[in-house]
């Protein structure tokens, strides 16, 4: 039989707009620092703009991985007081 | 004794250092399907992020990438890009598959599709076509696998002889430890390469030009357009990057590789953690590209461009750091070719020969075929990469574009309630026709017909396209039937 997704996965609203900071840093604005000047530390603008947002998106990645351990953490002690057979994980 | 022999000497060395390590991995356990294929789904964060590391860092990041970065120039960033935001959207992911296939029992990507869709006949043709892409992603680890140990040696080992030989050892260990050894052979691989990266990348434009920054402020005078996009093509435009980043950060983790070794994880949480901190790994390649542009001041004019690395290497370094060098990029091929065969095997008798063809098969009679199928894939691999002569980068966007097609049925299947397996199906048929048709059609894979998109961005929007529609249709007819 086939097995429907469950609302569980859905992240929040915060977790999906932080990890949409790095979508449009790196990805969709890549016309506004696709230069050469100015170098940052010897790199090239562009080069040193992608440098920095990989540091960023795991910045980014570990306030959405905060904000999402909080929230599974609430929905499974939610889903425990409902349910006392469904132990935690 | 002269320098290729010390060059050889090191390569073998680390090549069969790393290799007993993946030999010893297995051994005191009974290798069942479930250890074999996912590690009995007890991998911690440190074994899961050299495992993924492993398999995202391949001979395409050793050579292809210093080998664009001196051909193309610029476009090459698209690869810094898509490496970091193909593990923001992993994040949302994969922690979900990994639920499902702990409750469930899944080991393979089509076992996620036949949960999700209960119709076997999807699963076998998500299997057929992942091993289908997965062929070529093989034939780039060899290919590229070849051309490190012929230049590291001084050409004394051949490339079809270093290719026969790896393939060789990375069978025996597959057959042996499954997935546990290429975990651990990762070790030394992403150590050495690690090493490698941050060596030549910061050793070569200082030898020549006394730093990075001024290496930069001279080709910036040499070659102005190298250094923004589209660089020294003519049609790696902006839209082309933003559509071959959003299509490589998709295909990532749609790799049937990829996405089976997220089985492995001891926990959801452990995959989190990880799709946090990999995206810094991708800093690694950066310094590749450096290679790759001071090559281009030193030695310019290489036909083919996937040679600079090594090329530069041998041209500045003392015999001995070539071979370490070979070593590391021998094993940074030999290990996606571990895991590629490993999941091919997988997915052909678990998937397609059994459920298809073969329903009173026992699990332990899978685990025969998977491991004879691991025999064969070895051979039809070597066969291909011995006889083509298509270059790294071409092989690359083939298997992505290939794979992603697998998006609409994940991501939406996680997500989206009122999905159908008949759109499913039918998207699938539709990207999977039409990346293949761009393929045969015998153009750059760069080069679409859709303006300055990458061909298969396009196939992957007609196959989202598709799979919504056709799921709403048949969603209303259902109603109506009522």
């Amino acid at each position: 039989m086939p097995t429907r997704p469950s609302d569980a996965n859905r992240p929040s609203l915060a977790a999906l707009l932080l990890a949409l900071i790095p979508f449009v840093a790196m990805c969709f604005s890549v016309s506004a620092w696709d230069r050469i000047t100015p170098m940052v530390l010897g790199l090239p603008f562009n080069l040193a703009w992608l440098v920095s947002w990989i540091v960023l998106t795991s910045v980014c990645m570990y306030g959405a991985y905060r904000i999402e351990t909080s929230r599974i953490a609430r929905d499974s002690a939610r889903r425990g007081a409902n349910d006392s057979e469904n132990s935690p994980e | 004794m002269s320098p290729s022999s010390i060059a050889l000497v090191v390569i073998c060395a680390i090549v069969a250092l790393a290799s007993a390590l993946g030999f010893y991995a297995g051994t005191h356990r009974k290798m069942s399907l479930e250890q074999w294929t996912v590690g009995g789904r007890g991998f911690g964060p440190l074994l899961m992020w050299l495992l993924m590391a492993g398999e995202v860092y391949t001979a395409f990041s050793f050579l292809g990438a210093s080998g664009w970065a001196y051909s193309r120039g610029a476009p090459i960033y698209y690869v810094l890009a898509y490496l970091s935001l193909g593990n923001v959207l992993a994040f949302f992911i994969i922690p979900a598959v990994w639920e499902l296939g702990l409750k469930h029992g899944l080991q393979t990507q089509p076992d996620f599709f036949l949960l999700r869709y209960g119709s076997k006949y999807l699963a076998g043709f998500v299997a057929a076509v992942g091993v289908v892409f997965i062929i070529p992603y093989l034939q780039l680890q060899l290919t590229g696998l070849g051309i490190i140990v012929e230049i590291a040696s001084f050409d004394r080992i051949g490339r079809t002889e270093a290719m026969v030989i790896a393939v060789a050892i990375l069978a025996g260990f597959v057959l042996i430890s499954g997935i546990r050894a290429v975990a651990w052979v990762s070790i030394p691989k992403d150590f050495l390469m690690l090493l490698a990266a941050l060596t030549i990348g910061i050793w070569v434009p200082h030898h020549y030009f006394g730093g990075i920054g001024p290496m930069f402020t001279v080709l910036m005078r040499a070659k102005p357009t190298h250094l923004t996009m589209p660089g020294a093509t003519h049609n790696l435009s902006h839209s082309w990057y933003i559509s071959a980043v959003l299509l490589s950060a998709v295909g990532g983790y749609m790799w049937p590789t990829t996405f089976g070794a997220t089985f492995t994880a001891k926990s959801a949480d452990t995959l989190r953690r990880n799709t946090v901190i990999l995206p810094l790994y991708t800093i690694s390649l950066g310094f590749m590209f450096l290679t790759g542009f001071t090559a281009l001041l030193v030695i310019p004019g290489l036909a083919n461009g996937d040679l600079c690395l090594l090329t530069i290497v041998r041209k500045t370094f003392p015999a001995w750091m070539l071979g370490v060098i070979g070593g590391a990029g021998a094993l940074t091929a030999m290990v996606p070719a571990a895991v590629l065969i490993l999941t091919a095997s997988t997915l052909f008798a678990k998937n397609l020969a059994r459920p298809i063809f073969a329903p009173t098969m026992t699990d332990d009679g899978v685990a025969k075929l998977a491991r004879l199928t691991v025999v064969a894939l070895s051979l039809i691999a070597l066969y291909i990469s011995i006889h083509s002569s298509a270059t790294l980068v071409s092989m690359l966007l083939l298997g992505y574009a290939g794979v992603a097609q697998f998006s609409p049925g994940v991501v939406l299947g996680l997500f989206w309630k009122r999905l159908k397996l008949a759109g499913v199906f039918a998207g699938l048929v539709v990207g999977v026709t039409c990346t293949t048709f761009l393929d045969l059609s015998g153009r750059d894979p760069l080069d679409s017909p859709f303006g300055n998109l990458s061909a298969g961005f396009v196939a992957l929007c007609l196959n989202y396209g598709v799979t919504v529609v056709v799921s709403l249709l048949a969603s209303i007819d259902f109603d109506e039937a009522k």
